[in-house]
């Protein structure tokens, strides 16, 4: 995949931001708002996480690399490897398979011509399976980005996919913004 | 028509704005409470309620508040869990969702009868599109005098905020959630002490789930008495069914407890029966964690009663023929189920978001979901079941959360209900139900 710039420092629209969000926790507790920035530093560098990014965040924060680091590899929703401009994560809890997740998952893989954990060579799209995402009512559901697609059915799958790839999809947005 | 109280207007368009909200009696509660009653005074409606936690563990609200300690001089803190993760489990999305302004001023209610000055909702990271409505119900009220500086002329001050999570179920059990609050792993803490003693940055601290904390304005509104006297036993009040599965309508209800679990999956106004005129074959009654039970053991106790949905009632015949209410998360499954097949599903949640501290948890979840692998395939031996039986044994009540036993029970009972249809696997060295 191509070589994207990598973030290492914020524009000072998002440093604005960054600081807004440090404020929110007492003072000399900066750490809290690790989370929050790694969402925000992720959406800026192309949708992962590479150790540079991740170290301008431990120097804003003011802590270590490693309390960077440890955090990024423990929670699922950051991706330490590049991925496609467009990530469907696909469901496959109980309560999504008792609806058909595998079918549609299946489906997924046949149309973009990748397995889950790949990226289309062409960096478009990037297929991942995800645990519950608490909208079992509405399942098969699947996440792109801050987006839920719920209720899904491989035609409405099929159209999600047809208009993803006439607009070059991005689901790595400032989720604040 | 049963008697609703946290999706009374949920229906109302625009409610997510502050004035609809407000115009429908909303913040009269705060009003009511920063006005004319003590913090101690909350307390005590709520210990009067009945109310019990609605994230799944039902542990009396009041007397949770009741633990906070008030004497160390340090700050307190009021956080809401809104990690909702549990399989099944889709309710608090609702109300975030469309009803943002009644869980702040739960918020508001719970912070200030526990002295708060400062209080987060923890809201899992997949679901920012809610964080950013719940942000923006936030600022409305700050605007109107709601949060932030001397509330309503009160002198009581508040700041709340939203912060999100990054994936990881663990979370949701609370002193994880206060790690992940502090920008940590969401590594679970031994306890005691209980963060209503050593909580948020060392502090005291109560963790309230969403629901627990929107039921909070109704019950100051019309007092404890009036929530206790909806119910049955030591099931007050109502709760929030999420129903999945195989069924014709779908979705988060709210009942009074004690309804018939017959009338919720059967009646019109609830599930509408199983979908394509199917056999009701099993149900998992209150998120994944809890023990899957039979259709007829759902429908009627060991005893021969019907089965209500209330906290005693699902849990009548201990885990041998009864279940937990727990979060509510109400799956329904039918005669085309794989029994083997949905446990794996389950047990390859909890391999993948057991946080690893406990060896127990973190060797035994893997082996479980590799075993049910096996099984399915077609490859199991009927020593596997019986390994799977001693496995889930030995994670029980061996580690630090209660994500072991939340992984171990479904496997057990799944075992203990469907064994046949685990030796079929085995016997016919594929699963009989596969295409």
């Amino acid at each position: 995949m191509e070589d994207k710039n990598k973030i290492t420092e914020f524009n000072s629209e998002t440093l604005d931001l960054v600081n807004r969000i440090i404020k929110r926790y007492p003072q000399g507790k900066q750490k809290s708002a690790l989370l929050p920035v790694l969402h925000i530093a992720q959406s800026e560098n192309n949708g992962w996480l590479c150790s540079e990014t991740m170290d301008y965040v431990a120097s804003l924060l003011g802590i270590q690399p490693i309390e960077v680091y440890e955090v990024a590899t423990f929670y699922s929703m950051f991706n330490l490897q590049p991925v496609g401009n467009c990530v469907i994560e696909v469901c496959q809890t109980g309560p999504c398979l008792l609806n058909g997740a595998d079918e549609l998952l299946a489906h997924f893989e046949k149309r973009l011509g990748i397995k889950s954990g790949e990226t289309t060579s062409d960096g478009k799209f990037s297929l991942k399976t995800v645990e519950c995402l608490a909208a079992c009512g509405n399942a098969p559901v699947i996440q792109v980005g801050t987006e839920y697609h719920e209720n899904l059915t491989i035609q409405k799958a099929d159209e999600l996919l047809d208009r993803w790839q006439a607009e070059n999809k991005i689901s790595h947005t400032n989720p604040y913004v | 028509m049963a008697k609703k109280i946290l999706l009374n207007n949920i229906e109302v368009p625009g409610l997510a704005n502050f004035e609809v909200y407000r115009q429908l009696g909303g913040y009269s509660a705060v009003e009511k409470a920063l006005k004319s009653l003590s913090p101690d005074e909350v307390t005590e409606e709520v210990k009067k309620s009945g109310l019990r936690g609605r994230g799944g563990a039902g542990f009396p609200t009041g007397m949770k508040w009741g633990f906070i300690d008030k004497k160390s001089g340090n700050p307190r803190y009021f956080v809401c869990n809104f990690d909702e993760s549990e399989p099944g489990t889709f309710k608090d999305r609702h109300i975030g969702q469309l009803n943002p302004h009644q869980l702040i001023e739960g918020m508001i209610l719970g912070s200030y009868a526990l002295g708060a000055r400062k209080s987060y909702i923890y809201i899992r990271g997949e679901l920012f599109y809610v964080l950013s409505i719940i942000e923006k119900a936030i600022d409305e009220a700050y605007r109107n005098g709601l949060l932030g500086e001397n509330i309503l002329g009160s002198g009581y001050s508040l700041d709340l905020y939203c912060h999100p999570g990054g994936g990881a179920y663990i979370c949701g059990e609370e002193t994880a959630l206060l790690e992940s609050l502090e920008g940590k792993r969401g590594n679970p803490r031994i306890k005691p002490p209980f963060p209503a003693v050593v909580g948020l940055y060392g502090c005291p601290t109560v963790v309230n789930n969403v629901e627990t904390i929107a039921a909070l304005p109704w019950i100051l509104n019309n007092g404890g008495a009036a929530y206790s006297a909806i119910g049955v036993e030591n099931s007050k009040g109502t709760k929030l069914i999420s129903a999945c599965g195989h069924i014709n309508k779908p979705g988060v209800y709210e009942i009074e407890l004690g309804l018939p679990v017959e009338e919720f999956i059967f009646s019109d106004e609830y599930c509408g029966g199983i979908r394509n005129g199917n056999k009701l074959k099993a149900v998992v009654a209150g998120g994944s964690s809890v023990p899957i039970l039979t259709a007829s053991l759902i429908l009627k106790t060991a005893k021969g009663e019907p089965r209500l949905m209330s906290y005693e009632s699902l849990a009548d015949g201990g885990f041998e023929t009864g279940t937990m209410l727990g979060s509510g998360g109400f799956i329904v499954m039918d005669d085309t189920t794989c029994m083997v097949k949905n446990l794996l599903t389950f047990a390859r949640f909890y391999h993948h978001e057991s946080c690893g501290q406990c060896s127990p948890c973190r060797e035994g979840t893997g082996w479980m979901e590799k075993i049910l692998t096996r099984i399915e395939n077609g490859n199991g031996t009927m020593k596997d079941i019986d390994l799977l039986v001693d496995i889930a044994k030995h994670i029980e009540g061996n580690t630090i959360c209660p994500l072991g036993d939340a992984a171990a029970w479904p496997v057990a009972s799944a075992i203990r209900h469907f064994r046949e249809e685990f030796e079929e696997h085995v016997k016919l060295q594929r699963c009989p139900l596969s295409r």
